[in-house]
């Protein structure tokens, strides 16, 4: 039998404000166990929550890109249940009257377009962290970090649309893109900024109710959701074939084994008795707010890589990789419009800037070779001053010191070598240097050309002018050809 | 003359006279604290930080710079947070928890130069209309020793009517200062929800708690409320309205001002004693030239049923965080984390805080939670526009407090409907968010203090401190 999955996304997306959702402390990430907490995120008696504002308008920002229909009126509601990171033993969160409702959202396969729904977006404060298999921790014992409790969230909640793991994947990575163009998270997964839980259910192809779904949890990068969902459906589809049916449960997913595990049904059996919370008045949204806020809205991931394509004339490809984080657009944005050859400003920043980043330890908003010094590289190399090794050189120079491209070089020599009979005189020294070479050349090895090549060139400093030297070497050898 | 028998206003004449310091006023009733133990109103006595700010006060009265609450002593419910002090809120679970910061009220107070004397008795977590609920033992009426004081701000109305502080702050979720005021024979006055900021007051049902003072003379609770009242950014539901010059309204005469007398609260279970002084003043009201009719509020048998429904849904989320993991009670001896937080809660709530998260808690479940809370909270619109429709027709309504006055200790305890329905007159200005005032208006055959409530437009205490403060001044 061939089966069909259905699968639904919620994605938690950490916002970045720089304070917490009800209360004053910092949502830096990394900062000691237990100092940034309050009376207030620690739930001591008495205090109460004050919705940061930020929170609402970034909210409002993923509303409107994704479409989604945004409540004039929304309730923030209590979320009941015990655990010892939640201080309260209530996570607020929105349950009736979500923020939004209705949005979607477009991802592409093979570049084909394909509609995703979005539920609901709603808002909700993060829990703490307790800590239990660092290697500080004594047996038997758990420590709490409350730092991260009140942190503030987005949970973005998808219609079961998708039909394969690879679709959850691309849309994990188009809304992680989104997110953080819009400013609003910084999209660090290692950082917990990004997570994602999936509900999994398969059924027979043409049936149309939908089988019984488990949820998938645990899951730390967006490549661990695909193989978790191609798990599951495998899994599921075995139970089919041998027991006829699934059983509704929450499974952790296991990245050292590749599996996912059942929960103790103990562990997920909550009621959660949602209310509204008393202590926070409703969210009220006017026209004239969602209007401020979509007028400020930045360029998006989308819209950019289709003007990359048109403006630049780069391939779907190049465009997207150059979109792949607002700051590198940004960088090489800056390069176009300072240099003639766009393609080559494409080249070069996905060539040697990017390998940059992965090979030193810098950012695209840090590094040396700012968009200036790589689009005066970049005119060296077209006006020929120097040649495409020596830009090579410049680059590195510049990448390590910081100095500014045309003093490199001037103070390496680097000019390249246009001058005819300065090259002529190498060439001939070196055929006269290598008869044997030579001789295996008119035996017909064309491979030998290059050979020479590379000899006069290093013999010059790698700065003569490289089609200089090759149509010198051809002219010269056919001279000598019996 | 015992200067501790007199209210704030008639005290601060004397300390502006200079007869009479403050540190020498807080001495009287630190001594008049430790001489009426047994009234076992206060949880905790700030002896020496008592002293020590009378002492800067005085200094300040030299200085000419004193606030205007120079020389006032006052009584805190123990469940409104004073930094580096006990908060208990008469409960086992926090015995022993020490609060990090101040509530605002009490910010509010200190910076008018108020000097807590300590931290007042009450029903646990507030969930009682006698004060015998509390971990630290039931609290008696000043009046009669063998009697209960009211509740759930029991201690504070002891307190301040056996002479042992010039005022107190309660607070009032179903009736807690209101009903201890009639009781005890002091004036008490629950503002309109969002009057007063409740950040530091430890909430038992969000919705519906106000902080409030109880005090000996209308003046003084007029006085108190100009100082704690106002918009708060630490308490979103806190008003963001000015706050009326309350003094203003007292000394005038009630020629004019409608009253409305609600038919539904002089029924079936209303003492007799209780009703009779109350239409006296509302008599002595008529012939000063208010106008006084009838009025109906129709969905008041309803109003108690929806009333402990919200208030123990609400409860049982906010008394969650008290689970043995961060502060206050931990039980010995546990196996997990689950162990934990059932042995820490069952030991350390009492009988009554117990019952109303068990109850709240189901109330909430899913497959009831229609059935009662949404339900209870559609009652709570109705009940609310009953009072809209009264209180268009007048401007205030006149009601009694409680159905009898100060009942005998443990003869309510057995059975908890019983005490549920002595809050039958105020729970519905809570549901309603509206300001009441509870002031006395004569004695019943025993000598026991009556009270009368009066309810007003949101946000118009004002109304409510004029009719009181008329009563008081042309009663005796």
């Amino acid at each position: 039998m061939h089966y069909e999955p259905i699968i639904g996304l919620e994605v938690h997306v950490q916002l970045k404000t720089n304070t917490k959702i009800f209360c004053g402390c910092s949502t830096a990430f990394g900062a000691p166990p237990n100092s940034q907490v309050c009376p207030v995120c620690l739930g001591m008696p008495g205090v109460l929550p004050v919705l940061n504002e930020r929170v609402i308008e970034f909210a409002t920002r993923l509303a409107l890109v994704t479409r989604s229909h945004i409540n004039s009126f929304s309730l923030l509601a209590r979320k009941n249940y015990f655990y010892p990171d939640l201080p309260k033993a209530y996570q607020i969160s929105q349950f009736e009257q979500p923020f939004c409702e209705h949005g979607r959202l477009d991802i592409f396969l093979d570049g084909a377009k394909k509609t995703i729904g979005i539920t609901r977006i709603h808002m909700e404060e993060d829990a703490g962290k307790s800590l239990h298999a660092e290697s500080f921790v004594r047996k038997n014992e758990t420590l709490i970090d409350l730092n991260r409790c009140g942190t503030p969230l987005l949970e973005i909640v998808s219609e079961p649309d998708f039909r394969s793991a690879r679709e959850a994947y691309e849309y994990l990575v188009e809304l992680r893109q989104i997110v953080v163009y819009l400013g609003i998270c910084d999209g660090i997964m290692e950082e917990g900024s990004l997570r994602c839980d999936a509900n999994v259910s398969i059924r027979p192809v043409n049936e149309t109710r939908f089988g019984t779904k488990t949820e998938l949890k645990n899951m730390n990068s967006f490549h661990a959701v695909e193989k978790a969902i191609d798990f599951e459906i495998r899994r599921q589809e075995m139970l089919i074939e041998h027991h006829g049916r699934v059983e509704q449960q929450t499974l952790l997913w296991d990245a050292s084994r590749n599996i996912a595990v059942p929960m103790r049904s103990k562990e997920y059996s909550h009621d959660y008795r949602y209310f509204p919370d008393p202590d926070l008045v409703p969210i009220t949204i006017t026209r004239e707010f969602i209007e401020k806020i979509a007028q400020n809205l930045p360029e998006l991931p989308e819209a950019k890589r289709q003007r990359f394509q048109s403006e630049f004339n780069l391939s779907d490809y190049d465009a997207g990789v150059l979109t792949a984080t607002p700051e590198l657009a940004a960088y090489f944005e800056a390069v176009t419009a300072l240099v003639k050859n766009k393609k080559n400003a494409a080249y070069w920043t996905m060539g040697h800037v990017l390998r940059a980043l992965k090979e030193h330890d810098v950012s695209i908003s840090t590094i040396p070779v700012t968009p200036t010094f790589l689009a005066e590289i970049l005119h060296l190399l077209e006006e020929g001053t120097i040649n495409a090794s020596s830009a090579k050189i410049v680059f590195d120079d510049c990448l390590k010191t910081g100095r500014r491209p045309r003093a490199i070089v001037q103070e390496k020599g680097l000019l390249q070598i246009t001058e005819k009979s300065e090259i002529e005189a190498v060439v001939d020294k070196i055929i006269a240097e290598n008869p044997n070479d030579v001789q295996d050349y008119f035996n017909g090895n064309d491979k030998v050309l290059g050979f020479l090549m590379g000899k006069v060139m290093r013999a010059m400093g790698g700065k003569a002018h490289p089609q200089t030297v090759n149509a010198l070497l051809r002219s010269k050898l056919e001279k000598f050809r019996v | 003359m015992d200067i501790t028998t007199l209210d704030f206003f008639q005290t601060q004449n004397i300390i502006k006279s200079r007869a009479v310091s403050c540190v020498e006023i807080t001495q009287k009733y630190l001594t008049n604290i430790a001489a009426k133990k047994s009234l076992n109103s206060f949880i905790s006595v700030f002896h020496d930080a008592a002293l020590e700010r009378a002492e800067q006060i005085d200094r300040k009265i030299d200085a000419g710079a004193a606030g205007k609450l120079a020389g006032c002593t006052l009584g805190i419910k123990d469940l409104l947070t004073l930094k580096g002090a006990p908060t208990t809120c008469g409960s086992r679970i926090l015995a022993n928890f020490r609060s990090p910061y101040n509530a605002t009220a009490i910010e509010k107070l200190a910076s008018h130069d108020a000097i807590f004397l300590g931290k007042t008795n009450m029903d646990e977590f507030a969930m009682g209309s006698s004060t015998e609920s509390s971990c630290f033992g039931a609290v008696k009426n000043p009046h009669d020793l063998e009697r209960v004081p009211g509740g759930s701000s029991g201690g504070s109305a002891a307190a301040v009517a056996g002479n042992l502080c010039t005022a107190a702050l309660g607070s009032d979720t179903g009736g807690s200062i209101r009903q201890p005021a009639s009781f005890c024979g002091i004036v008490g006055l629950k503002p309109t929800y969002g009057r007063v900021s409740r950040f530091g007051l430890v909430a038992y049902a969000s919705s519906l708690d106000q902080i409030g003072p109880m005090s000996k003379s209308v003046h003084d609770a007029a006085l108190l409320l100009s100082c704690i009242a106002g918009h708060d950014p630490l308490d979103s539901t806190s008003a963001r309205l000015p706050v009326d010059d309350y003094l203003s309204f007292l000394d005038k005469d009630v020629h004019g001002v409608r009253i409305g007398l609600p038919k539904e609260y002089f029924a079936k279970g209303l003492d007799p004693e209780v009703e009779k002084p109350i239409r006296e003043k509302a008599e002595l009201l008529r012939k000063a030239g208010a106008e006084i009719v009838e009025v109906s509020l129709p969905h008041t048998e309803y109003a108690i049923a929806a009333y402990y429904i919200i208030a123990m849904a609400e409860a049982s989320s906010n008394l969650a965080r008290f689970d043995g993991a961060r502060y206050g009670f931990r039980a010995a001896n546990v196996k997990d984390i689950e162990e934990m937080y059932v042995k820490s809660r069952t030991q350390g709530f009492g009988e009554e805080v117990k019952r109303r998260i068990m109850l709240g808690t189901y109330a909430l479940s899913s497959g009831y939670y229609d059935a009662y809370y949404r339900k209870a909270q559609k009652v709570r619109t109705l009940v609310k526009k009953d009072f809209e429709d009264a209180l268009a027709r007048v401007d205030c309504l006149l009601t009694p407090v409680a159905p009898t006055t100060a009942f005998k200790l443990n003869e309510k305890l057995a059975d908890p409907l019983i005490m549920y329905l002595s809050d039958v007159y105020t729970v519905s200005l809570n549901l309603a968010g509206l300001p009441g005032i509870s002031v006395p208006c004569g004695v019943d055959s025993k000598d026991l203090p009556v009270g009368l409530q009066l309810i007003g437009k949101p946000f118009a205490e004002g109304t409510i401190i004029q009719v009181a403060d008329y009563i008081e001044k042309n009663s005796w």
